[in-house]
């Protein structure tokens, strides 16, 4: 997996930059086989827990494109509801109103997602730090309202979505569940790959400069602007595919849920506590969120209070989380981001010297 | 004239939503601090104020009760500044707006758990319906037109505040240069307490003064702290009076809205003149600092 090769110097030595080690291919090895096993789960994993894991895999992709937005772009968004809302609504519109298969409707939840990323983007990007979180959350709260109007959507008390009951009726809770299940799987993958492969391509060196110093970065010639619109763009299309497959797995959509500021909580919680910045944090966060929520949750307000107090004290006294802290004791490396300087030949070696990818956001 | 109605309430409601908003902007301009709890510590006041008035026989008027929360909250914004924000003042804007939208969810739940989720009241008997009747569909009540002047009282007060006393210059000073004012001998940290105390006893009379005209739940921290921000962008960043007149504009918009289109749309039009305004008129209408 090596990138690139030095000619061998004068004195025999050699340096080639590298991202991964054979560990990482062993973890590549052992992560295939996980998510094979997680593909064919529903076949014996029964619908109790197909239906659990669909949720799971919801959450996972939403934390991880909310971390890649602020552990990468700087980018602080409280209005990712805005996007899982309107994906909900356009599986809604496409498979009640238009008549396409809901599994078709995913597709276009994505893409409407995106289309309404864009003008978001170029009215939010005039903000800067926390007050583009409180523009983003006008945003939400805009599409909110106007979906909240519209009458033939149900208006404020929602709607149940007529196509997929009918698909229920037709293949059975287990056969529905399964496909609602791999489209979950998918986009969690999706989310996971998209943010990996981003970080390894040119716009994610840009992201990264720009995370560190964006100052320096923008004298270096990125443009910032283009680099912090398309993970924009990426997170509005994941988080409206997400949104569709929420929709199909409740079998209705409703705007207080689907548009629901609560969302934003999950999200800030479970990148906190994992650990901003780095793709493994939100899936260590996302199962401890689950756990939580699966143990905790009927104690209702207390419940909120002990995630919100949770956030503020790791932020303050843990402010790289958990996988932050496994980092530090072992330098465990699930996604390898870094690329290392590394030396063969005669003599001893120089230490390994290395540059971007993982660590706190700074 | 129904038309002005409207613009008439839209610009005394106006007056209510720069009491919310200028504890905002103060709090970003002395520590570059995104409060997101900001609506919810409007809306914590009103919650004292109804335990300091009472139940039952001995009820004090809410009005003279305000005094007394003003000091409350002040010593609570003190404490909450310097026992946990001044840990992430410096840490830097992200980590501000996670344990700030921490603390957020913390209140608003907290007041749900204590106070349930019903709507309260407080009531200062014949006040709450007094008014001006002008003409037959034109008629101005008391308590909002009270608000408003309490609103350019305030604001009026902060400007001499920030002008004219030592811990207005010191405000101004670490706002300019954090580094630079510490080595002149300010002490950043008591600063920082002081200006939340005030924002905080700032929100106390938007908060107060709003749970007398109507009622108020615990969840309405959401949007009191959207409506905030609102103005303090519409007026422009670093401007007490363009605060103001943001929550003015904020204010007659909602209200036309609201007369053109129903109510439902009330607070969508709002937030609509304030996209539109953010698109061409991004620094607002009366801008000071140009950092934002």
């Amino acid at each position: 997996m090596s990138a690139a090769t030095s000619p061998a110097t004068q004195d025999g030595r050699q340096y080639s930059v590298s991202v991964a080690s054979r560990v990482n291919l062993l973890i590549l090895g052992f992560g295939i086989l996980i998510v094979a096993i997680l593909a064919v789960f529903p076949l014996f994993g029964g619908t109790e827990w197909t239906r659990r894991l669909i949720d799971f895999f919801c959450y996972l992709a939403l934390a991880e494109l909310w971390n890649l937005m602020l552990g990468y772009a700087g980018l602080i968004s409280a209005g990712q509801q805005g996007f899982i809302g309107i994906g909900a609504y356009t599986l809604w519109l496409f498979s009640d109103i238009l008549g396409i298969s809901p599994f078709l409707g995913v597709v276009f939840a994505a893409i409407g997602g995106a289309i309404i990323a864009l003008p978001a983007a170029a009215l939010v990007f005039k903000l800067k730090g926390g007050y583009l979180a409180i523009g983003t959350w006008v945003i939400a709260e805009i599409l909110r309202l106007i979906v909240a109007n519209i009458k033939r959507a149900g208006g404020n008390s929602g709607i149940n979505i007529q196509a997929t009951s009918e698909l229920v009726q037709e293949l059975g809770n287990a056969a529905w569940y399964s496909r609602v299940y791999w489209w979950a799987l998918a986009g969690a993958i999706l989310a996971i790959g998209v943010t990996y492969f981003l970080l390894r391509s040119r716009t994610g060196l840009a992201l990264t400069a720009m995370r560190d110093n964006d100052l320096a970065a923008e004298s270096c010639g990125v443009n910032l602007w283009r680099a912090k619109l398309y993970t924009f763009l990426i997170a509005g299309a994941g988080c409206a595919l997400v949104g569709a497959v929420q929709a199909m797995y409740t079998l209705r959509v409703h705007p207080g849920s689907a548009f629901s500021i609560n969302w934003t909580a999950y999200l800030i919680f479970i990148a906190v506590i994992g650990g901003i910045g780095t793709i493994e944090g939100p899936i260590i966060g996302t199962i401890i969120f689950y756990v939580l929520r699966e143990t905790t949750s009927q104690w209702g307000t207390w419940y909120f209070i002990a995630l919100g107090l949770l956030a503020i004290i790791v932020t303050i006294w843990s402010p790289a989380g958990i996988y932050g802290w496994v980092l530090k004791k072992t330098n465990f490396v699930m996604f390898p981001l870094q690329r290392k300087l590394r030396y063969s030949g005669k003599g001893d070696a120089p230490p390994e010297v290395g540059a971007g990818g993982d660590g706190s956001t700074g | 004239m129904e038309w002005l109605n409207a613009i008439i309430q839209g610009i005394l409601l106006g007056g209510l939503y720069a009491l919310f908003a200028v504890g905002l902007s103060l709090v970003f301009g002395t520590m570059r601090l995104v409060n997101l709890a900001h609506g919810d510590l409007t809306v914590l006041p009103a919650y004292i104020g109804l335990i300091i008035v009472g139940t039952g026989v001995h009820r004090f008027n809410p009005l003279y009760v305000i005094p007394i929360v003003m000091v409350i909250m002040f010593i609570f914004g003190y404490a909450l500044q310097r026992g946990l924000l001044n840990f992430v003042v410096q840490k830097g804007e992200v980590q501000g707006v996670i344990v700030t939208f921490g603390l957020s969810i913390v209140i608003m739940n907290a007041l749900q758990e204590a106070f349930t989720p019903n709507s309260q009241r407080l009531q200062v008997g014949s006040l709450n319906s007094a008014s001006i009747t002008i003409s037959d569909q034109l008629a101005i009540g008391w308590l909002p037109i009270i608000i408003f002047i309490l609103a350019v009282v305030v604001i009026a007060a902060l400007q001499l505040y920030m002008g004219r006393t030592m811990m207005g210059r010191a405000f101004r000073a670490v706002s300019d240069d954090q580094e630079a004012a510490r080595l002149m001998g300010v002490n950043t940290k008591h600063v920082w307490g002081v200006a939340m105390g005030v924002a905080l006893l700032i929100a106390t009379i938007g908060g107060v003064m709003y749970g007398i005209r109507t009622t108020f739940h615990p969840m309405l921290g959401a949007d009191r702290l959207i409506f905030a921000f609102e103005a303090v962008i519409i007026g422009g960043m670093g401007s007490s009076w363009g605060t103001l007149l943001g929550g003015v504009i904020l204010g007659v918009a909602q209200l036309l809205g609201s007369f053109a289109f129903g109510p439902a749309w009330s607070i969508l039009c709002g937030h609509v003149v304030f996209v539109i305004i953010l698109a061409l008129r991004p620094q607002g209408f009366l801008a000071k600092t140009v950092t934002a």
